[in-house]
Order: structure tokens, then C-alpha cells, then sequence
């Protein structure tokens, strides 16, 4: 990190800092280029600007409670959090939701990839000079922020999957809203194609750059779009589906040379391939209960607490002192907008996790990029950058 | 291969350096030796084709001894099974480094280091990720409390030209 000793091993190159503020960055994230000319001959990427011991954190809250944390860490696409860590205790208690809330998760999961992909477009395209892409792309996502206000009275920070099922059940007015998006959103993926997919300027600036070979992809513990460019078809939702992603129909979508360009194609498929999962859910969507029937996870209906002793005592209970999971450990993953979003929880019995760790994926497709930019151009390494598809967030915790 | 087989494989070809098996909600955990790390991984790589380290952390058991566990997940691309190893280890003792058997270990080792100050044997720039050069102290040890408030000096003593 010393800029000196860089200076004097390699002769003839200029370090230049780019970051921690610079609007190609997508968060705080500072790298230090190492340059001859204008081509790159190293990238070290310096993080940890948004650190917040989000971690440490959750060893202080209850289970439920920790649920807001995790809305904080991927914060383009939250419900994925949600989804991952409360699988993950879940899978702790030994417990099955009912299958609405299957479903439920399931349509919100591919909103909220279709909600982060937006603004992936929009921030990528802008970078690389396309101004109203940006605007296009803030515009749609809106219309997916709104369902989420809809259902969890926020835009953002929803909270809305709990341990054992739901906040609550979806209202009434939920299925015309995500039919209009429906209607609206394929015409308007259409448009981005439009604008960029054969748009000379931006294939030009994308294609052949920032080559990751699926060899190294591997090594370095890439994944989503970031591998699945290279030709890998890693996608949880198909190899290890949970949460019933197995009842619905829907294709991975893979590039093959591992470009910034197929990282695109590979992200603009998937928003399609989203749509169409969110059009079954909504279709197929089960009646039935929204949360699981049992008191000691999930908290007893607001009309039993005032006249039955028991839930009044249950309910005391999970607020007080949580729900208490039996110990052990256990990792699970879902398939994230930007890879495999994974949650370690080690629960000592008690009613707060003893360790709460997130596997972010942007983490571990950052910690590629100095492969990926190696021997390119300086521009090219803001191409590199909006195409990996970084949240410092999740990458600094 | 089932869930689980790849640990008693592990188990068959390492014997006593694979301590313990443990299954717990349909995931497999394998105790290893802490000098036996790398041969580990690098059998597990190989040998049964886990080619993704998917996550690399540490847990803190305050009053136990040893104190640490490091916990490994890895992930096979042929049949996306999981495997989780795990050691034990000690503020006082270092860890070999997987990072020459999987690259994706770098800067997992490097936060491992930062945040609860366990130290990493042979790894290629061991320095903290997260905070900041000056910080005193690994966060997410038990002893280290929730709401302490030390300024941290400016980033490092190191000028940038």
C-alpha cells in the first residue's frame, strides 16, 4: 500500500487513488490503481469505509430482531437478506412454513432481483455515459419500491419476512398492483435493450473487457451473474432450490465469454426470467395461513392475547426473551440478486444468536476484480466496477 | 454423493487428523487438526471436488479452551453438495493459510485476522480489511465490548505520494 515502494520495484508507473468519494464506485470503496500510461497494471482495493459491526450487533438482538440488521447489509435488495437469514433460523428451529409464505417469498425474491437489477442498469449504463438509462431504471424500480410500501408500509427497510412466515398477509389491493407491473415491466426491458444491447458506444466500452476465465471465477469464490457469465450455471434456485423454488418453471441464464458484456446480457435475461417467475407465483399463489401455527415462534394473534391466558403468556414470552432455538450452527444460502447470499448462525440456546456472520457475495466477486482488471484501461476499470455489481454494505457489514 | 459421505471420506483417508463428524440439520461438520489444514483443503479440492471456499469465519467460545473455532464452507460445483470444516484454535497459535489452495480465502483470512485477531500462517499480506490500520483491539471477540468508544488515529502512519 505504500505508494513508493510500488514506484521504485516497477519503474515508469503513477499511483492513483480512485475513491473512497467517486460516483463510480457504488458506495465507499477507495482503490488504489497502479498505472503505466493509462493501462492498469495493479488494483488494490482498500475497504471497510462502511463498516459498522453489523455483525457484532446481531450478538446482542433476539432472533426476530436481527431481522432489521440484515435489511441493512444488502440494502438493493433486502427482502433477499430477510429471505436467507430467516431460512437460516429456520433451519435452526427444524420448523416448515405453510405453503403460501413459500410463495410469497418466492414473488417478493424476484421482485426485489428484478428492483436491484434496475438499478445495477441504470448506475452501470450511467458510468459508462448513457445519462437516461439512469432515469429509466429509478423510474421502474419505483413501481416495485411501491409494492414493498404496499405490503410493509416501507420502501426500503421492509422486514417484512418473519421467522415462521410473514409481517402479515398480503392486502387486497396487492395482485392489481403487481399485474400492472407485469404488464408494464417486459415492455420497458425491452427498452433498455434497446438503448444499450446493440448501442455501438456501449458495446464497444464492454465487450472483451474485464475477461474472467471460469477457472479463476472458481478460485476466487465468485458468483450469481458474476459467474454465471463465464459459463457456470451456479444458481441456487435450480441446483439447491429452497423455499419451493422447484415448483416453478424458469431458465438459468449463462454467458460464455465472462465478459462486462455478458455480465450484462446475463443480468438483462434474468430480470425476464424474474418476470416470469413472479407471473406463476401470482397465478398459483395458495390460500392458507400466512405465518406458522405455533406459539413459542410466532407471535399468537393480537384478538387471543386479550382474552386467552396463554397466548398472553407466549406472546410475554417472545418478547422478553425470544425465540430460543436449540444449539448448534447452521449455514444456509439463497441465491442473491448478485450470488450466493449466505447466513451462519451458531445459536448457543439462548434467545439471541451467538454468532451472526453474512457470506456477502459482493464481497467475494470484489476480491476478483484485480483479475478481472488487470491490463485494461483506467475506463474500462468503471465498466469492470458497475458490472460485478458491488453493495458496500454487504462487502464492509 | 450424499450429504455427509464426503465427510466420512475425509475421515477414511485422513484417520486421527479428522477428530470429529458431526451432522446437524442435514449439515455435515468436520473437526480437523489445525496443522493438517492445508492437506485438508487441499484433499477436499481435489481430491472430492470442492472447488468453492463459499465462506470463511471464526467463532469465538470465550471460556473454552481451545478458544476459536475457524469455520471453512465449501461448495462443490459438480454436485453442489456442502461441506463445512472446522478447527480449533488459540489467540497464541497461528493457522495455516488455505489461501494457495483457494484464492477466495485472501481476504476471508485477512477479515478473520481483523476482526478477532487470529493470525494466519503463510498467508501473502496479512493485514486488517475492515478497520483501520491503528485500530486497537478485534471486535467481534466476546471480551470486546458492544459499546466501547476508542477514536481510532488516522488511517495508518503511512503518507501517500
Amino acid at each position: 500500500m505504500v505508494a513508493t515502494e510500488q514506484t521504485e520495484r516497477r519503474g515508469e508507473t503513477m499511483i492513483l487513488n480512485m475513491g473512497p468519494q467517486h460516483p463510480s464506485t457504488h458506495g465507499v470503496l477507495r482503490l488504489l490503481l497502479e498505472l503505466d500510461g493509462e493501462t492498469v497494471i495493479s488494483v488494490t482495493p482498500d475497504i471497510g469505509y462502511l463498516h459498522t459491526g453489523i455483525e457484532k450487533t446481531g450478538e446482542r438482538l433476539k432472533y426476530q430482531q436481527a431481522i432489521t440488521l440484515t435489511d441493512r447489509m444488502g440494502y438493493l435488495d433486502n427482502m433477499l437478506d430477510e429471505l436467507a437469514y430467516v431460512l437460516a433460523v429456520e433451519k435452526l428451529l427444524g420448523i416448515d412454513v405453510p405453503e403460501r409464505v413459500k410463495w410469497v417469498r418466492v414473488l417478493f425474491s424476484e421482485l426485489e432481483r428484478i428492483s436491484s437489477h434496475c438499478v445495477w442498469i441504470g448506475t452501470h449504463a450511467l458510468d459508462l455515459g448513457a445519462l437516461s438509462m439512469f432515469m429509466y431504471a429509478f423510474r421502474d424500480r419505483e413501481m416495485v419500491l411501491d409494492i414493498k410500501e404496499l405490503v410493509s408500509g416501507v420502501r426500503m427497510m421492509t422486514s417484512y419476512f418473519r421467522v415462521g412466515g410473514l409481517m402479515a398477509d398480503l392486502p387486497a389491493d396487492f395482485e392489481p398492483k403487481v399485474r400492472e407491473f407485469l404488464r408494464t415491466m417486459p415492455g420497458r426491458i425491452d427498452d433498455y435493450e434497446e438503448l444499450l444491447t446493440r448501442n455501438e458506444l456501449f458495446v464497444e466500452r464492454t465487450k472483451g473487457i474485464g475477461v474472467i476465465p471460469t477457472e479463476t471465477a472458481i478460485n476466487m469464490g465468485c458468483s450469481g451473474p458474476t459467474i454465471r457469465a463465464s459459463g457456470l450455471p451456479y444458481d441456487l434456485r435450480k441446483q439447491t432450490p429452497y423455499s419451493g423454488y422447484d415448483n416453478f418453471d424458469f431458465e438459468t441464464v449463462l454467458g460464455q465469454n465472462g465478459d462486462v458484456y455478458d455480465r450484462f446480457l446475463c443480468r438483462v435475461g434474468e430480470m425476464r426470467q424474474s418476470l416470469r417467475i413472479v407471473e406463476q407465483a401470482l397465478e398459483g399463489m395458495p390460500d392458507g395461513p400466512w405465518r406458522i401455527d405455533d406459539r413459542k415462534i410466532a407471535y399468537p394473534p393480537k384478538d387471543e392475547i386479550v382474552t386467552s391466558m396463554e397466548s398472553l403468556i407466549h406472546h410475554f414470552k417472545l418478547f422478553t426473551e425470544g425465540l430460543k432455538p436449540p444449539a448448534g450452527e447452521v449455514y444456509n444460502a439463497i441465491e442473491g440478486a448478485r450470488g450466493e447470499m449466505g447466513y451462519y448462525v451458531v445459536s448457543d440456546g439462548s434467545g439471541k444468536p451467538y454468532r451472526f456472520h453474512m457470506r456477502a457475495p459482493s464481497f467475494y466477486n470484489l476480491q476478483a476484480l484485480p483479475l478481472m482488471a488487470h491490463r485494461y484501461l483506467v475506463s474500462d476499470i468503471i465498466a469492470i466496477i458497475g458490472s460485478i455489481d458491488i453493495v458496500l454494505g454487504e462487502v464492509d457489514r | 454423493m450424499r450429504p455427509g459421505d464426503a465427510a466420512e471420506a475425509l475421515r477414511e483417508h485422513f484417520g486421527d487428523t479428522v477428530t470429529d463428524v458431526s451432522h446437524f440439520r442435514g449439515e455435515a461438520t468436520a473437526l480437523v487438526d489445525r496443522v493438517a489444514v492445508v492437506d485438508v483443503a487441499g484433499f477436499c479440492k481435489e481430491g472430492l471436488g470442492f472447488d468453492f471456499l463459499v465462506d470463511l469465519t471464526c467463532v469465538d467460545w470465550l471460556d473454552r479452551e481451545p478458544r476459536f473455532d475457524v469455520v471453512y464452507h465449501l461448495l462443490s460445483s459438480s454436485d453442489w453438495q456442502r461441506l463445512r470444516l472446522k478447527l480449533h484454535t488459540d489467540p497464541d497459535v497461528s493457522v495455516p493459510s488455505v489461501s494457495g489452495v483457494w484464492g477466495a480465502a485472501n481476504w476471508a483470512e485477512r477479515e478473520v485476522f481483523d476482526l478477532f485477531g487470529v493470525e494466519f500462517e503463510n498467508h501473502p499480506d496479512l493485514r486488517r480489511l475492515l478497520l483501520p490500520d491503528g485500530w486497537t483491539g478485534h471486535p467481534l471477540r466476546k471480551d470486546y465490548p458492544q459499546s466501547q468508544i476508542t477514536l481510532p488515529r488516522p488511517r495508518g502512519d503511512k503518507t501517500f505520494e
